[in-house]
């Protein structure tokens, strides 16, 4: 490890004129070492591997590619033989003590696979030595930084829940007290029921951090607890219909859409803000990465609000009447809204129109939802059918699922499963792992409510999913739900108030501008090729030519007499043939081409086949 | 009289004629001597030889008195002319570019330097210099003297016993008895030495002779011998060691791919063009020419699998091949459908399944083969057997499959649906091949031809495997899980469908694997088909219940009435407004017809599609909507302005393509993304600097070069001598050099 980190000096690796410096001044001989006698190694006296080992030790350092290569083993199932057993001998310590796992410790390559970010499936134009230097410097970067994310993996020591059925037992027949008798009474204790009958069907919102729950009762009860401890921060009612509440980036701030307009209250139930300008609001979503508060609202706005500086960003017409299907993807932080015409649209703060339309029901959407990973989006419509969608570009359902009633709620949670509230009935599918979508052929848990469901969501962090419905709200207990490791500095949900201080600065100073929003965020990693493009032919213009044209060939002078002013010519007359050449055949080739689909389109709309087609050779 | 008048003619002429001032030279009348004496005129040219030294030195008759004047003579004589001096300028330019290319030379020694700097990830300035080594006790004792009177004495007792007090550190009594070898020890020695030296010496003959025989066909004999020798070793080494021999088995598939790519051993070489010329006459030409033909072949040769090398092993031998091919080439041909160690490695099973897998692949032709002795009467039975091995063999290879695939532990159910999913299309697909077998015999009562048929019948069953194979990754798709609702119900139907499937596949072999991609393709395309396809229920175990309020009741009676009627409109509005943003966003034509211009104009008056077609310049045709093949899709393909304001928008400097440049920056660098020692990494500044410190310019030294650069250069401006083009050429090239 030493040698890797150390930073290389200028121009250590010339050799240094040794000898010279050895003529000047003798080297003194111990008495241990024997003289230096040209014979053959074998019969020397003395200890022989010490000397070896003297001699291979300098080697080592400088094939630290291919250590570094070896570093990586290809199968992790068979523990690979590192290179260095080949030769024991090499690693001999003076002791006489041996290594037995000499090196690093080998990383799996699916591991290493998973943090690889420079996408190798463009193959390149030919390049420049110089440049082809610097692909390879950023390659053997990016090689290492992923080694070494894959390496401190190791430190995510917690392992998700799981539920499973004795043989052959289905696990959606398993229902929440047997659960709770079998895990331990610290899990146990993240069960329970709060019975509000009175103010009506409940929304709820757990913070980005899972230790607090947020609920508003449609009749104006508003209550934000700490839900482990059960400790309540504070109760209030707004005397008013509450449509969503959501928490803002800390647990220190609260969103409200009430009947009229939106309200920010704080965790002592203060109100800080009533924003008029976002009126008849009914859903919220907070993009914690963007400080952005999005509304959508009854009047068919969806609005920005940026509550780091309390500014609108932007508000958007959708143009698709009452709005109250909203959703964000937490990949792109783009905002998912369905509407009655059976569409999704995707939006940007940054655009007018939606990124994207999807047509996904024949009847309208009632839910949508999207998975941490940002890949699969999960609709349901008044055709009773629940829609499993793949967002990486293709937009098509994976599956398909005809529900008796239709789920009016859904949920992803940070593992992947899917939850879907059909009238006072949570059913919850799996999938295979973190990345793969529920399969909606059996249900993993099912759970019967005191009333219909009126809001869900998984809790972060915990394997706990919290359903508001028109009887309170319940928290049930949902094994492998949530991401056992948490990153600490990033929501910890175990932080002092100090700490989220400091994390709210940082947070603050690391916030993404809006406009950034896009439907694939590595899209900043590009090139403006239009902008570059532009800028290309206006330098073209300026200079009146092209600096980066390919200068026209020139024959270079020969001699014995093959230099002459004809053969010049010829040879110039040879290449210019050539390049036309090639462009004709390449002129050719778009013309067949053309005329190929050209044919296809004639066949494909051609007019009905008829019976005497078979006679057309 | 007559040339005298001439003359005076002529003179009179001159005369005139340098009288307008141009020519008013004179001309002097000349009367040096000459060779031609003409008895009309005295002439004024010379013999037209040039005067020799030696024609003068020749009336001087040999005295001593004039050997000196000769010597000098001789001397001058034997000097050349002097060339002209070059101007000024010229040598100057010659010194420049002299002085240009010794500097060029001597600063390029830098350049290695200069590259390791600018590639460097990092330079701390000032330079660190290498840390001298601890310096060894005896320099410190050499630089230090004894003071005390103790230390004194010490000294002295030392000197005395002839202790060595430095360098080196034996005594000399020491160094004697080390040095003192056993004379027993030493004569073996070196007796061992003379010997390996006197084998060395014979082996080196021998080399040596051997190299000079010119007789071909001893390098022939040698040349199989050493073949024969290389078989027996591989033989002796893929039973000791398979996996070395496996890596021989590359390097001979390496040498055919060399030889695919080079074509080094096909005639068109220049020895193999000259022996081609020599063979219509040359028997001996002719030979090489076939041997060399049969190497090419011989290395070109891939390595077959089991049938086709036994039928060219059951088909004439080639008498070239079997020379020169000894070859471990057929040897693995041979050993490829065997049961050889290296090629069942792999295989993670016991040897049980290898042998059946192996199976399927030996038996079909010695049993067809048998089939066709005996008139087919036990054909059927043979093949179904063989049929239900195959149908053996595949389980298990799903199974391993399935193994390797789900390798976490996952629902129980899953896994139990799947495998009776497969189970039942084993079945269809047993089914189908029974039908088929029905039907080959069926044609088989009319024509006898019965190896066709069992190769008919492979293809078909390579065409299966795949898509078999294909099938626990497919489940999730739609059309899978539609099959999954009705499987149950539909069992039978199904069971006997891959029956006509099966005939039809028999008339077009080529139709069935086709099928399934085109209703794939379809789905894909028809909107339509995509939003009313009937999907399955779920079967919950709790259901909502419903004896809910009786609006919600009436509710869901307006939904189902909305459901019936909104279905098609709700595609229809769609592709209507997919249309019109497709329209929007293409570029637009640009009309720049006038009308009225040369025609008649007016209300109700067009201009002619003619004039339309000639000034409608066409816009380029952009490049394909993402969402082109996505009929439930709109796309929006407008540019996101705010985006492209936070991308880069220019090309830094080695990168020529945008896409060489994207790669070097998809790495994120941040903390958020990266562990804490990966970020110092990748955000370590480029220059480190110490404060306070004096950053002094590199030097020769400390890169280990020594500072001699100076003095070449010193010689030329020291003495810039005159110099001729002679010496201009020799410059021009010490300094190419």
């Amino acid at each position: 490890m030493g040698e890797m980190e150390t930073a290389p000096k200028p121009g250590r690796d010339v050799p240094p004129k040794k000898d010279k410096l050895q003529t000047k001044r003798k080297k003194p001989r111990r008495y241990w070492e024997e003289e230096t006698v040209p014979t053959t190694d074998g019969a020397s006296p003395g200890p022989p591997c010490n000397k070896k080992n003297r001699e291979l030790r300098p080697q080592r350092p400088k094939n630290a590619h291919i250590l570094k290569k070896s570093r990586i083993s290809k199968q992790p199932q068979v523990p690979k033989k590192p290179q260095e057993w080949k030769n024991p001998e090499s690693q001999r310590s003076l002791s006489g003590a041996q290594d037995p796992f000499p090196g690093p410790a080998p990383v799996p390559v699916e591991v290493v696979q998973k943090f690889c970010r420079i996408d190798k499936s463009r193959k390149l134009p030919r390049s420049k030595a110089k440049t082809r230097s610097r692909l390879e410097v950023a390659e053997a970067e990016e090689e290492e930084t992923s080694i070494k994310a894959a390496r401190s993996e190791l430190l995510l020591a917690e392992e998700p829940g799981f539920l499973e059925g004795e043989d052959g037992e289905d696990t959606a027949k398993i229902c929440q007290a047997d659960i709770v008798e079998a895990v331990d009474i610290a899990s146990a204790a993240k069960h329970f029921d709060l019975n509000l009958r009175q103010f009506g069907p409940y929304r709820l919102n757990y913070s980005r951090t899972g230790r607090h729950l947020a609920f508003g009762g449609r009749r104006g009860h508003v209550a934000a607890l700490d839900w482990v401890t059960k400790k309540l921060m504070c109760e209030i009612n707004v005397m008013e219909a509450v449509r969503d509440i959501r928490f803002l980036h800390s647990e220190a701030l609260l969103a409200v859409a009430q009947n009229r307009w939106l309200h920010i209250y704080d965790n002592q139930g203060i109100e800080l803000h009533c924003i008029r300008r976002c009126d008849r609001v009914t859903r919220l979503e907070f993009l914690p990465f963007h400080f952005l508060l999005a509304t959508a609202s009854e009047t068919g706005f969806l609005t920005y609000l940026d509550v780091s500086v309390g500014k609108i960003v932007a508000a958007l017409n959708v143009r698709a009447g009452r709005l109250d299907v909203m959703s964000q993807n937490p990949y792109n932080a783009v905002i998912h809204l369905g509407h009655s015409n059976g569409t999704v649209s995707l939006w940007s703060p940054a655009m007018k129109e939606p990124l994207a339309k999807i047509l996904c029901h024949r009847g309208g959407v009632r839910a949508v939802a999207v998975d941490s990973t940002g890949t699969y989006m999960a609709t349901s419509g008044l055709d009773h059918q629940l829609k499993i969608f793949d967002l990486r570009g293709t937009y098509q359902p994976l599956s398909t699922r005809t529900l008796p009633h239709g789920a009016g709620h859904l949920a992803f949670s940070q593992r992947g499963l899917l939850v879907a509230g059909m009238g006072d009935v949570v059913n919850i599918w799996a999938g295979q792992g973190k990345a793969s979508p529920p399969s909606l052929e059996q249900p993993y848990l099912t759970h019967r409510l005191s009333g219909p469901v009126h809001g869900l969501q998984f809790c972060p962090f915990e394997d706990v999913l919290g359903v508001g419905h028109s009887g309170g709200v319940t928290s049930m207990l949902v094994p492998g739900a949530g991401e056992p490791n948490f990153d600490g500095l990033e929501s910890n949900p175990y932080r002092s108030r100090k700490q989220r201080q400091e994390w709210e600065v940082k947070a603050l100073l690391e916030k993404v501008p809006a406009e950034l929003i896009c439907l694939d965020p590595r899209a900043l990693a590009e090139v403006d090729v239009i902008s570059l493009e532009q800028g290309k032919k206006e330098r073209i213009e300026r200079l009146g030519y092209d600096p980066e044209a390919k200068a026209p060939f020139q024959p270079k002078p020969k001699q014995k007499g093959r230099s002459s002013t004809a053969s010049l010519v010829k040879r110039k007359r040879k290449v210019m043939d050539e390049e036309h050449r090639d462009k004709v055949r390449q002129s050719l080739q778009q013309q067949q081409q053309q005329q190929q689909q050209k044919e296809a389109k004639a066949k494909s709309t051609g007019a009905r086949p008829s019976a005497l087609d078979r006679f057309v050779r | 009289g007559d040339n005298d008048g001439e003359r005076e003619h002529q003179k009179l002429l001159e005369a005139i004629s340098s009288l307008d001032g141009k020519n008013r030279r004179k001309l002097a009348e000349r009367s040096e001597a000459s060779l031609k004496v003409s008895e009309f005129n005295v002439s004024s040219e010379g013999s037209g030889e040039k005067l020799v030294l030696a024609d003068l030195l020749e009336p001087v008759k040999t005295s001593s008195s004039l050997a000196t004047v000769k010597k000098q003579l001789n001397r001058v004589k034997s000097k050349k002319t002097v060339e002209l001096p070059l101007n000024k300028e010229e040598i100057e330019r010659i010194h420049r570019e002299v002085a240009f290319n010794k500097t060029a030379k001597v600063l390029s020694k830098w350049d290695p330097v200069v590259l390791k700097n600018r590639q460097a990830e990092q330079l701390v300035f000032p330079l660190e210099k290498e840390e001298p080594a601890i310096a060894p006790i005896e320099h410190v004792l050499s630089g230090w003297k004894a003071r005390t009177p103790l230390e004194q004495e010490i000294f002295n007792l030392l000197h005395k016993n002839k202790q060595p007090v430095a360098d080196p550190l034996l005594t000399p009594v020491e160094k004697a008895s080390l040095q003192a070898m056993s004379l027993e020890e030493a004569k073996m020695r070196r007796a061992e030495l003379q010997r390996a030296r006197a084998l060395q010496s014979y082996y080196e003959a021998k080399a040596r002779r051997e190299k000079k025989i010119k007789s071909k066909k001893y390098h022939k004999v040698v040349k199989k011998g050493k073949a024969k020798k290389a078989l027996k070793e591989f033989e002796q080494l893929r039973k000791v060691n398979p996996a070395a021999a496996l890596e021989e088995l590359e390097k001979i598939e390496k040498a055919r791919m060399m030889e695919r790519m080079s074509l080094k051993h096909q005639n068109s070489g220049k020895w193999a063009k000259s022996k081609a010329i020599m063979a219509k006459y040359d028997l001996e030409a002719r030979q090489a020419m076939q041997e060399q033909l049969a190497k090419n072949k011989e290395l070109t040769q891939k390595l077959q699998v089991a049938s086709e090398s036994e039928e060219e092993e059951g088909g004439t031998e080639e008498k070239v091949e079997e020379l020169l091919v000894p070859d471990v080439v057929n040897e693995v041909q041979m050993n490829a459908d065997g049961p050889n160690p290296w090629m069942l490695r792999s295989c993670t099973s016991d040897t049980k399944e290898a042998a059946t897998q192996e199976d399927p692949e030996q038996l079909p032709e010695p049993e067809a083969h048998e089939v066709s002795e005996s008139e087919g009467e036990d054909r059927p039975v043979a093949e179904e057997e063989i049929l239900l091995r195959e149908f053996e063999e595949r389980r298990s290879l799903r199974k391993r499959s399935e193994l390797s695939q789900d390798a976490e532990p996952a629902g129980s159910q899953e896994t139990k649906d799947s495998s009776s999913q497969e189970v039942l299309s084993e079945l269809r697909v047993l089914s189908q091949k029974l039908k088929e077998n029905d039907q080959s015999r069926k044609q088989k009562a009319s024509s006898e031809g019965t190896i066709p048929q069992v190769q008919r019948e492979e293809p078909a069953t390579e065409e299966e495997e795949p898509l078999l194979l294909q099938r626990p990754e497919r489940v999730q798709t739609l059309e899978e899980l539609e099959e999954l609702g009705k499987e149950e119900c539909f069992q039978n139907k199904e069971l006997s469908r891959p029956v006509l499937e099966g005939q039809q596949s028999e008339r077009t072999p080529n139709n069935r694997p086709d099928a399934p991609k085109k209703k794939k393709k379809e789905q894909m395309i028809d909107l339509q088909n995509l939003l009313t396809t009937q999907s399955p229920s779920v079967k919950s175990l709790a259901v909502p219940t419903i004896e809910e309020l009786e609006d919600e009741e009436e509710r869901n009676q307006r939904q189902m009435i909305k459901e019936a009627f909104a279905g098609d409109d709700v595609i229809r509005d769609f592709l209507k407004e997919k249309r019109e943003a497709v329209e929007a966003s293409k570029p637009k034509d640009v009309d720049l017809t006038l009308p009225g211009w040369g025609e008649w104009g007016g209300v109700g008056l067009k201009p002619s599609a003619k004039k339309r077609r000639r000034f409608l310049i066409k816009a380029p045709e952009g490049p394909p909507r993402k969402d082109k093949n996505l009929p439930n899709v709109i796309i929006n393909e407008k540019r996101n302005i705010h985006t492209a304001a936070h991308q880069v928008r220019v090309l830094p400097y080695p990168f020529t393509h945008h896409w060489q440049f994207e790669r070097t920056i998809q790495t994120p660098i941040g903390s958020t993304w990266n562990t804490q020692r990966a970020f110092q990494k990748l955000t370590t500044p480029k220059v480190v600097t110490k404060p306070g410190h004096i950053i002094n310019p590199i030097k020769a030294e400390d890169v280990g070069y020594r500072s001699s650069s100076r003095s070449d250069l010193s010689v030329i401006q020291r003495n810039p001598k005159r110099i001729t083009t002679r010496h201009k050429k020799q410059l021009k090239k010490s300094s190419v050099d």
